[in-house]
């Protein structure tokens, strides 16, 4: 009995002598995981520093007098105050107009893309039809494709736009255009083919594929149609992943300066409004103190970090509202299936 | 009862019927905004495209454009070559950094909501014309370098210098293409941070859907943390990688701040040359899709899966 006794303990794996060794020295445990929990918290309030710096500095660049940026002992916390430079990006973004055209634009197409890609989802997940692979195959070549090699030709479909010569037959000329409004947008959302849609297809289909499939057969027995069940039944549970998915496209909408460069040239948006701001602002300087003023790039890079500031705070506000859904439904949502 | 049959479709057809229906949308948009374009935009490579007010030419050039692409302009090639060396060493740090991340922020500690806030920042303030704006800003890239400076010749660099990382690792004798590589990493990590955000997610999501009685049963056996991570949590997480190196290659593709990218765009509607430019975008996607190619065959194979 006692031989046995000693060779189960001579047999004793490597780790069981690791876990005896940290039972016997709890006090030792204890301490190296405190340790471990300093080494954490620096490292995630390092990567978090990481993170927030452009912003501070981009904020408290953005409330400086243009004399603190040439003087070296000023760095992050302004000598002398002041909202000037808010005022004058105000004026010279048309701030409230291409505030108001860039939340327009971004509210219709988020909208429309998470009504679309929700149904496309769903239809993807929870149905079999011939093809239904090859199809959602050509899902993920849409994200893979590089949408400057489409761009062109969007460019003349929507400049010359018609469906199946229908328009050249009724007007006589050659399609319309549909440039400068929000109907490539529209469209392109209303087909979930805007921008990044394929991402949120997969997302959702992932979503009601890990849906179980009780729910709904127990509402087709009860005599519910289809569409009815995907309304009643599928809906209520799938709000949290489409907050996130609205979050996604609004803010992608938002920031976006492709589409909305290629497609809008005289609506105003505010990505189109920022990067022009200190072009406009030059020149307003060019008409009204003659030809020898020129803007100091550090005067420049100013008026861009303000308007920058002016990009994000809609942004940062929707954020920390939905911030809650957006991390707890890719938690739960099963992206990974 | 028989003719009823005929005329009532059955369940699986009924069915069928509705995916498509729901799927319409879809498949209208793949093919008028996204296959026909694309057709189009191999045409296009091939012609020269001259636009007028009532609509647009095509002149046949062959393969001009591809030739002009490859042995007349100056640096296609060497932006080219640039974008893929650098795209091929920023992806295994973004994954790395991500899944360490993802593991850092799936224990339990105080203030870890605040913490997932901060992380996914990235995802939502570093997109679009912000990075565009940052990466030629004046005022950031000075504050950033004097950061830097500071770090370096202040009173705590002075301590810190004799343990830089680098010379300290060139003693070890290891590879010193490796150590510039780490080093490199280092000195590029806001890029890398930023470039992460949706992966951490991703690799988030993986990590909660490990079932718990996987460890409950290896802690029993008296696993430790150590080997609980190679045994479990890796092949657990392994498809993911796949997932998110896909993902990497793509976005840093097709980033805004991308040069080639950049390229084809000024190529466009700055110098209006439209089949030069639709020529670039397709030889630069069929890189791309040789690039994916080869990654997802070679991870492919290590990847394990669950069921």
């Amino acid at each position: 009995m006692k031989t046995l006794i000693s060779n189960v303990h001579y047999k004793l794996f490597k780790s069981d002598k690791m876990r005896l060794f940290w039972h016997k020295n709890f006090i030792l445990a204890k301490w190296s995981a405190r340790g471990w929990a300093l080494v954490r918290a620096v490292l995630v309030i390092g990567i978090s520093f990481i993170i927030l710096y452009p912003l501070i500095v981009k904020f408290s660049v953005s409330i400086m007098d243009e004399r603190d940026l040439y003087d070296i002992t000023v760095k992050y916390i302004p000598k002398h105050f002041t909202i000037e430079n808010y005022k004058t990006a105000w004026q010279f973004m048309n701030y409230p107009k291409a505030f108001w055209n860039s939340f327009s634009l971004s509210m219709l197409a988020s909208v429309m893309q998470l009504i679309s890609c929700t149904l496309i989802a769903y239809g993807f997940a929870r149905f079999n039809f011939p093809l239904k692979n090859l199809i959602f195959g050509l899902v993920i070549v849409t994200l893979v494709v590089p949408p400057q090699t489409i761009m062109i030709p969007l460019f003349l479909h929507f400049r010359f736009f018609d469906v199946f010569g229908i328009i050249k037959a009724i007007t006589g000329q050659k399609g319309i255009n549909l440039l400068d409004s929000y109907w490539p947008f529209v469209l392109m959302s209303l087909t979930g083919s805007g921008m990044k849609n394929g991402l949120y297809i997969y997302i959702l289909r992932q979503f009601f594929r890990g849906m179980p499939r009780e729910l709904e057969e127990a509402a087709y027995v009860d005599g519910s149609s289809t569409l009815r069940t995907f309304a009643t039944i599928m809906l209520p549970s799938a709000v949290p992943m489409m907050v996130t998915v609205f979050l996604f496209s609004f803010v992608w909408q938002w920031n976006d300066s492709f589409y909305s460069s290629l497609f809008l040239q005289k609506l105003l948006v505010l990505p189109m409004a920022l990067s022009a701001l200190a072009q406009n602002i030059n020149q307003y300087y060019y008409w009204e103190y003659g030809q020898m003023t020129n803007m100091s790039p550090a005067y420049a890079s100013m008026m861009n970090n303000t308007g920058s500031i002016m990009l994000v705070v809609p942004l940062f506000l929707i954020y920390l509202f939905a911030q809650r859904y957006f991390v707890e439904s890719i938690e739960r949502s099963g992206i990974v299936g | 009862m028989k003719t009823r049959k005929k005329r009532r479709l059955s369940l699986t057809s009924k069915k069928a019927i509705a995916g498509y229906c729901f799927i319409t949308p879809f498949l209208l948009g793949l093919l008028f905004f996204f296959l026909y374009p694309l057709m189009q935009s191999i045409v296009f490579s091939f012609n020269r495209l001259e636009v007028s007010s009532d609509g647009y030419q095509l002149i046949q050039v062959g393969l001009e454009n591809y030739h002009r692409a490859f042995f007349v302009h100056p640096n296609f090639r060497r932006i080219l070559v640039e974008s893929i060396t650098q795209m091929l060493t920023d992806v295994p740090l973004i994954i790395i950094f991500s899944f360490f991340a993802a593991n850092l922020l799936n224990q339990k500690f105080r203030g870890r909501a605040l913490a997932r806030g901060i992380f996914f920042l990235p995802v939502i303030l570093t997109s679009g014309i912000i990075i565009a704006m940052e990466n030629s800003d004046l005022m950031i890239n000075m504050m950033r370098s004097s950061f830097q400076q500071e770090a370096q010749s202040g009173t705590a660099g002075e301590m810190l210098r004799s343990l830089e990382l680098r010379n300290l690792l060139y003693q070890t004798r290891i590879d010193p293409r490796f150590i510039n590589y780490i080093t490199g990493a280092i000195d590029r990590i806001y890029q890398i941070v930023i470039a992460s955000g949706v992966q951490i997610l991703i690799f988030l999501a993986g990590l909660q859907s490990i079932p718990p009685s996987l460890f409950e049963a290896s802690n029993i056996e008296g696993a430790t943390g150590w080997e609980n991570f190679w045994k479990i949590t890796f092949p657990m997480v392994s498809p993911l990688i796949l997932v998110c190196t896909v993902y990497t290659i793509i976005d840093s593709f097709t980033k805004p701040t991308n040069r080639v990218m950049t390229m084809i765009r000024d190529v466009a509607f700055q110098q209006t040359n439209y089949g030069f430019s639709a020529a670039l975008a397709w030889i630069y996607f069929v890189l791309i899709l040789v690039i994916l190619g080869i990654v997802i065959g070679i991870i492919s194979k290590r990847v394990f899966y669950h069921e």
